[in-house]
């Protein structure tokens, strides 16, 4: 009801020296989270990882400095704006800025599609790094790619099999373990198989994941670049003990690793231990309480059972 | 008057079985036709559900602040964060929108009533239906779904018992209702906007939220058949022995993933997009100025209905997806960034200079926009191939889409139900209760959400009941903010049963807002503007500009007055 303020049509010099100051604090603050991002990440165990938090660093960085522009507007505006008690007064009648409008368009368009053709030669660098391929036929082997050839220093293919609820992988030598044992620096050739249903092949440090579908092959590629031990984890939900189908992958340095697989071809196969086993019996043994579930698929004989309570990196 | 209607005047004589609003309370509880009455049962029932959800909510939460699977077998933690989501989605988020769609919608644009009242009614009963088809499945052999919200097949099919009606089957049933229930309160939703509105209110003169409810609705028309179609797969393949997503029949489990999630995406923005309405309606009231750049925030809601039918194939990166899929579907998800940004700017601006009054759904809303603002920078974040094929199925989602879920639309639901109490039950809520259930809110939420990203970032997968020891912090930060919800939402009851037993009488606009339900006496009559229904001679939200929004304003303002 009350007629409309004149208004400066432009700001003032100290209105434009705050906003100055306030977007220069901003951009220190989002530089800042950008360089802190990285300590909320595991450890970089793969020529995958670096990329992958580098995307994340640049979003975190640009997301901060989103989220504090417009927080400190709606801060602004509780500080200053706020109607004294009794105040029944409108506010001020402004019904849009078209030139506004356009920009926050614009700006936003521009910005997500730098974000997404960036994003977009990345993900090339990666399929060279660990590239995909869905095999339709169960079981046969695909054929090699020229990629494939090129790199002399590929090992593998080792076999990944999922079950519910064990991992078990076979070497190219006929050795059996249940963790996963790749050397350092050196593409690791992997087909991925399910016997029964959907898993998920994640291992945080690597940066990787990749589903398993059961009733395909999944050729799968990647390079450990840090030598340690590093969780895997089932990553797609699959069923009653999803949660026990963890284990570890130990990074060793070539040499290491071939001697471990040589030690590890002289080994009986025996049963490996299974969580998801233990806690099925001691179910069964206490009654069978619960809700339905499969049971566990009977545990791989391998030659090398994972290390039990042996401290991981991440 | 009657004569320039838009509407057929047959709505107006259609008998109304149970006349006596107000006094008459037995009206909700049989088969009322009056939208008003079944916004009411939608309300309560889903309210209901919220607290069930809610109370297995906690339960895992219990299971979770511990390392070891130790509270509950884990197979019972599956069935129970299984049914949280299934809960929450489709008996508490869809229900409760459904209930502001037939309160709002009828009085906002000046209809006496829905398009289609028996439609709308027997749309609403079936959601008492299958929500105790779901419950059964708590007490059938072998316990409820364990699958997960998503039933991917092959965990899905398995039917470990073999029995055929099965927690499985139930959840199946229920949500086929369910998706069947909302067609057929989209059909009523979208004819209702699209051909009765009151003379003169041409879409752009329409509400943002009636907006909104027709962007959501024609997803769900668009979208629904797709899911409803997996689901009936889902279930020949679970109990009649065929094999469409079997891999050993021929099948591919991968297919079931497309049919369910062409739905299941855009239903996040069937339940964002009447939020967004309801923060377009309430800031404009409590900032005392008009929705900044109406038109633009108008059609953004479009928008977000045509891209939000085209990202799908995101919640597939890591799946075996080509690589130049993956490409075209970042792209499309990170497009969504526009025109939601759209929105958030305008409100921004809407505040910028405004007569702020901070009562309880204003600080809903303000509290929402900020968490949503965060949860949509971790989504372009999980739109990122590289970042989601890290992050994807870790509770950085988790995260991630209870920030939308919770921090973002129960918030706006919320605010809404606090900003409009006073309109359909005629009584005041109490404000210092709202204030606290409020900060409460708030305070739980990001206690509850805001670790849940650091512990995906390091790697924990969502949907275990046991973990890594490394990440007990940001567990037990978690199941301390879920068990503060659970506090939080007493006040919330207490005010809303306290209030509508003993609150103070509440005028017929006891916020002083422009709109067509405010013209209405509080609660409104069963038909709304009956025969006399004003003419809309201008856009909403004319705050601060001193002009009438009807023809003979004055006129419609007594006469809500004089109840």
């Amino acid at each position: 009801m009350t007629p409309t303020l004149p208004r400066p049509s432009r700001p003032s010099a100290t209105g434009l020296l705050l906003i100055t100051a306030g977007l220069a604090l901003n951009l220190l603050i989002s530089l800042a989270m950008a360089r802190a991002s990285h300590g909320w990440l595991p450890v970089q165990a793969s020529s995958a990882a670096p990329h992958v938090d580098g995307l994340f660093a640049l979003e975190t960085g640009i997301g901060t400095f989103i989220f504090l522009g417009c927080l400190s507007v709606v801060i602004w505006t509780l500080l200053f704006n706020r109607a004294p008690r009794y105040d029944l007064v409108d506010g001020d009648p402004i019904e849009g800025n078209t030139r506004l409008e356009i920009t926050w368009t614009v700006l936003p368009f521009v910005l997500v599609m730098l974000i997404a053709a960036h994003t977009i030669r990345v993900n090339h660098t990666l399929a060279t790094l660990g590239g995909k391929e869905r095999v339709a036929e169960n079981g046969a082997a695909p054929a090699l790619t020229s990629s494939d050839r090129a790199a002399g220093t590929t090992f593998g293919p080792i076999e990944v099999i999922a079950r519910q609820w064990s991992w078990e992988f076979v070497y190219p030598n006929g050795v059996r373990s249940t963790e996963l044992h790749l050397p350092l620096e050196r593409r690791a050739d992997l087909r991925l198989t399910s016997m029964d249903v959907l898993h998920s092949f994640y291992v945080p440090a690597f940066r990787l994941k990749q589903d398993i579908v059961p009733g395909s092959v999944i050729r799968y590629a990647l390079t450990p670049t840090r030598d340690g031990r590093y969780r895997l984890r089932d990553a797609m939900f699959s069923g009653g003990y999803f949660a026990t189908n963890q284990t570890d992958v130990v990074v060793q340095d070539p040499d290491d690793f071939d001697a471990w697989l040589a030690a590890a071809a002289r080994q009986p196969l025996v049963e490996a231990p299974n969580l998801a086993m233990d806690l099925h019996r001691r179910r069964l043994a206490e009654g069978d309480h619960g809700w339905a579930t499969v049971p566990p698929a009977p545990p791989p004989r391998v030659n090398v059972t994972t290390a039990v309570d042996a401290p991981h990196e991440a | 008057m009657t004569g320039s209607l838009p509407f057929d005047p047959r709505v107006l004589r259609a008998p109304h079985p149970v006349p006596g609003a107000p006094d008459n309370w037995k009206r909700f509880f049989g088969f009322n036709t009056d939208a008003k009455v079944i916004g009411i049962q939608y309300m309560v029932v889903s309210l209901f559900f919220l607290l069930v959800g809610g109370l297995l909510a906690m339960i895992m939460r219990g299971e979770l602040i511990t390392p070891p699977s130790d509270l509950v077998d884990p197979t019972v933690y599956n069935g129970l964060y299984t049914m949280h989501g299934t809960v929450m989605l489709f008996l508490f988020l869809f229900p409760i929108l459904n209930g502001f769609n037939n309160l709002l919608i009828p009085p906002m644009i000046g209809a006496p009533d829905m398009a289609f009242p028996r439609l709308n009614a027997a749309a609403f009963w079936l959601v008492p239906v299958f929500g105790v088809l779901l419950m059964a499945s708590f007490i059938v052999p072998g316990g409820p779904s364990s699958s997960g919200w998503w039933a991917y097949p092959p965990v899905s099919t398995q039917n470990p018992l073999g029995h055929l009606i099965n927690g499985q089957f139930l959840w199946i049933l229920a949500v086929a209702i369910s998706g069947v229930s909302s067609i057929m309160g989209a059909i009523n939703f979208t004819t209702t906007i699209l051909r009765m509105r009151a003379p003169g209110m041409t879409f752009f003169r329409m509400p943002i939220f009636c907006w909104t409810a027709a962007a959501a609705q024609t997803i769900q028309l668009i979208g629904l058949p797709s899911l409803t179609g997996g689901a009936i797969m889902l279930l020949f393949d679970l109990s009649f022995g065929t094999s469409f997503f079997k891999p050993e029949g021929g099948g591919d489990p991968m297919l079931y993933q497309h049919f369910f999630w062409f739905y299941s995406h855009p239903a996040v923005y069937v339940m964002v997009l009447p939020v967004f309405g309801i923060f377009s309606e309430l800031l404009p009231v409590y900032a005392r100025k008009p929705l900044f750049g109406y038109k633009v925030v108008a059609l953004a809601s479009f928008g977000i209905t045509f891209l939000g039918l085209i990202v799908w194939v995101h919640h597939m990166f890591y799946s075996g997806t080509p690589q130049w899929m993956r490409n075209l579907f970042m792209v499309t998800t990170m497009l969504i960034a526009v025109p939601t940004g759209i929105k958030v700017f305008a409100w921004l601006g809407t505040l910028w200079r405004g007569k702020l009054r901070l009562t309880t759904p204003m600080m809903f809303c303000l509290g929402g926009i900020v968490n949503f603002i965060f949860a949509g920078i971790t989504g372009v974040m999980l739109a990122t191939v590289p970042i989601d094929i890290h992050v994807g199925n870790t509770y950085f989602v988790v995260g991630h889409f209870h920030y939308v879920i919770f921090c973002t639309i129960t918030f706006g639901v919320f605010a809404a139900i606090y900003h409009w109490f006073p309109k359909f039950t005629g009584r005041m809520f109490y404000e210092p209760l709202g204030q606290l259930h409020f900060w409460l809110t708030f305070i739980g939420s990001a206690l509850n959400f805001l670790p849940m990203h650091w512990a995906g970032l390091m790697g924990m997968p969502r949907r275990v009941a046991s973990y890594d020891p490394e990440f007990a912090l940001s567990n037990v930060l978690a199941s301390l903010g879920a068990f503060l919800l659970g506090v939080a939402i007493i006040p919330f009851l207490l005010n809303m049963v306290s209030s509508w037993a003993r609150g103070p009488r509440a005028p017929a606009n006891p916020w002083n807002a422009i709109g067509l339900e405010w013209l209405l006496p509080s609660p409104p009559p069963a038909e709304n503007f009956e025969h006399d229904v004003p003419t809309v001679i201008a856009a909403p939200y004319g705050y601060g500009l001193g002009k009438p929004l009807v023809a003979d304003q004055d006129r419609f303002i007594a006469r809500s007055e004089e109840v």
